[in-house]
C-alpha cells in the first residue's frame, strides 16, 4: 500500500517549523515519528497536501531538569523514555508506560509528543500525562503557551492544539521518590490498550501521602480517577485498602463499547486493572 | 527529493518521491529484496532493518525520513562470506520455516541483544513482540536468539554494524 502524493518538508528550527505549517494551510499535516501516521497514509484514511517532518529539528530532542519539573522535548522517543535516567528518577511512571507502548521498533521510532498530539483514547502515554499534571509547551505563529494536560485532550484524537500550532516539548512535575506502575490489558502482542490504568503514589511510613490515577481507553479522552485518588490518600498501603479504593475507579467514566469489550466489562476491567497497578506500585 | 543513504556500508545518493516507503527504496531502487513485505499494516516486522543502528519497520518509515542516516539490512551482515552469529544459529537451530519472516526476525534478535546481550526466555518472547511467524515457528527461534547471545555473549551490538568512510555512490547502483 503506498500513500498517496503528498509535498514534504524538513525544517531544522521550530521557528521554521511553524512558519511551514502555518504557510502550508489546512491540508498539511506535521509527522514526528510516523508510527501512527504512516499506517493512516498507506490505507489512505487520510491525504494530506504536504508533510512537515520534525526529524530534523533538534531543539525538539532531549530531556533536562528545570527546578520542580522535567523537560521533555516532542520528539524524544519512547525507546528514549525507556532509558533515560532523569526519567528513570522523576518520573518512573513515564518510563513504565513507554515500556508498554506497541513493539520495540515502533518505540525506536514513535514520539511522546507525537502520541499525546495524536490522542489516542486507546494510546498509552495521554494518561500518564495527565495522572503527572504534565503541561503542554504549544507554539505557533502568535507565540508560546502552555495548556494543562487536564485541558489539553478534548475528544477522540483531538486535542487543545489550535491551527497552526505544534507541541514543542512536555513539562512534567517531579515525583521523585514515588512508587509507579502501568498496568495495561490486551489480548495479544503489541495490541493497544482495551483498558489500562496509569498510577504514581507517595508511600510515607506504610500509609498513602499521595496519589496519582488516570485511565486509558476509558472515554473519548485519558480520565483521572480523581474519586480512587481520594479513596487512597491517608490509607495503609495493603491489598484489601486499595482494593477498596479501586472499586471507585469506573465513576464518571464512559468507556466505548466495541468488538474488543463491551462498556460494563471495561468498567469492571477499570476497576480490577487500578487495584492491580496501585498494588504493583507500593508492592503490595 | 535527493537523499543520500548509507545502506550496508555503501552510500547511495538518489532522487525519490516523499510518498515512497524506505522499504520500496531498499526493494525496487536499490535491489535489496532481502528486505521483505508481510503485512503492510506495521503488525509482521517482515520488513525489519536497523536505521542508525536500532530496529524500525521500514514499511512504517519515509525513504525521505532516512536522509542522512546509515541503514542496514539483512543482506548487510555476512562478513567476507561469513554469515553473521545470528543467522548461523537461526541456521544451526532450524529457526525458521516458509522463511518469509526470517529477515525480519533476524533483524530484531539482533536489536534485542545489543540492548540484552543475556535474555532469558521471556525477554526473548517479548523482544521479540513486533514480529510474527505465521508458521508459528516460535520456538526455535527463541532457540536460535539464545544460543547465538551464548555464541557472541555480548559482541554485536549496533556498533559492529557502523561502517566508517563508506564509498560514495549514485543513481542507485552499487
Amino acid at each position: 500500500m503506498i500513500p498517496a502524493a503528498f509535498d514534504y518538508v524538513a525544517p531544522t528550527t521550530v521557528d521554521d517549523a511553524v512558519r511551514a505549517l502555518s504557510e502550508a494551510g489546512e491540508d498539511a499535516k506535521i509527522i514526528a515519528g510516523g508510527q501512527s501516521l504512516l499506517p493512516v497514509l498507506r490505507m489512505r484514511l487520510a491525504a494530506p497536501s504536504k508533510l512537515i517532518d520534525l526529524g530534523k529539528v533538534p531543539e525538539l530532542r532531549g530531556i533536562r531538569e528545570d527546578g520542580d519539573a522535567l523537560v521533555i522535548g516532542a520528539m524524544t522517543t519512547h525507546y528514549e523514555m525507556q532509558h533515560d535516567p532523569l526519567i528513570a528518577e522523576h518520573a518512573s511512571l513515564l518510563a513504565l508506560t513507554a515500556n508498554a507502548v506497541a513493539d520495540p521498533q515502533v518505540r525506536h521510532r514513535g514520539t511522546f509528543g507525537g502520541s499525546l498530539a495524536h490522542a489516542d483514547p486507546a494510546g498509552d502515554l495521554p494518561a500518564p500525562a495527565l495522572a503527572l499534571d504534565a503541561e503542554m509547551v504549544v507554539r505557533g505563529m502568535d507565540g508560546t503557551r502552555t495548556v494543562p494536560a487536564a485541558e489539553f485532550f478534548t475528544d477522540f484524537f483531538t486535542t487543545a492544539l489550535r491551527p497552526g500550532e505544534i507541541l514543542v516539548e512536555v513539562r512534567v512535575p517531579k515525583t521523585t521518590g514515588w512508587s509507579a506502575h502501568y498496568e495495561k490489558f490486551n489480548r495479544v502482542a503489541q495490541a493497544w490498550s482495551i483498558v489500562a490504568v496509569a498510577a504514581a503514589v507517595r508511600v510515607e511510613g506504610g500509609a498513602i501521602a499521595e496519589a496519582r490515577v488516570a485511565l486509558t481507553n476509558m472515554g473519548s479522552t485519558p480520565v483521572r480517577a480523581t474519586s480512587v485518588e481520594q479513596a487512597l490518600v491517608g490509607r495503609e498501603a495493603t491489598p484489601s485498602a486499595i482494593r477498596d479504593a479501586a472499586a471507585h475507579a469506573a465513576e464518571g467514566t464512559s468507556p466505548p463499547s466495541n468488538a474488543d469489550a463491551d462498556a460494563e466489562y471495561r468498567k469492571h476491567l477499570a476497576r480490577v486493572l487500578t487495584s492491580r497497578a496501585v498494588s504493583a506500585a507500593v508492592g503490595a | 527529493m535527493r537523499i543520500t543513504v548509507t545502506v550496508d556500508g555503501t552510500k547511495f545518493t538518489d532522487d525519490v518521491e516523499p510518498r515512497q516507503l524506505l522499504v520500496h527504496y531498499l526493494r525496487e531502487r536499490l535491489g535489496k529484496v532481502g528486505t521483505v513485505v508481510g503485512c503492510d499494516t506495521s503488525n509482521c516486522g517482515a520488513c525489519t532493518v536497523h536505521l542508525d543502528g536500532h530496529s524500525v519497520k521500514s514499511c512504517s518509515v519515509l525513504a525521505v525520513q532516512a536522509d542522512g542516516c546509515e541503514v542496514t539490512t539483512i543482506e548487510g551482515l555476512a562478513r567476507d562470506g561469513n554469515l553473521h552469529p545470528v543467522q548461523r544459529a537461526f541456521h544451526d537451530n532450524h529457526a525458521l520455516q516458509c522463511g518469509f519472516c526470517t529477515p525480519g526476525m533476524i533483524m530484531q534478535s539482533i536489536d534485542l541483544l545489543a540492548d540484552n546481550p543475556d535474555p532469558d526466555e521471556k525477554a526473548v518472547r517479548e523482544g521479540l513482540e513486533g514480529n510474527l511467524c505465521r508458521c508459528t515457528g516460535y520456538q526455535n527461534i527463541v532457540r536460535a536468539v539464545r544460543d547465538a547471545a551464548a555464541q557472541m555473549q555480548g559482541g554485536a551490538g549496533p556498533e559492529a554494524e557502523q561502517v566508517a568512510g563508506a564509498p560514495a555512490t549514485a543513481g542507485g547502483t552499487q
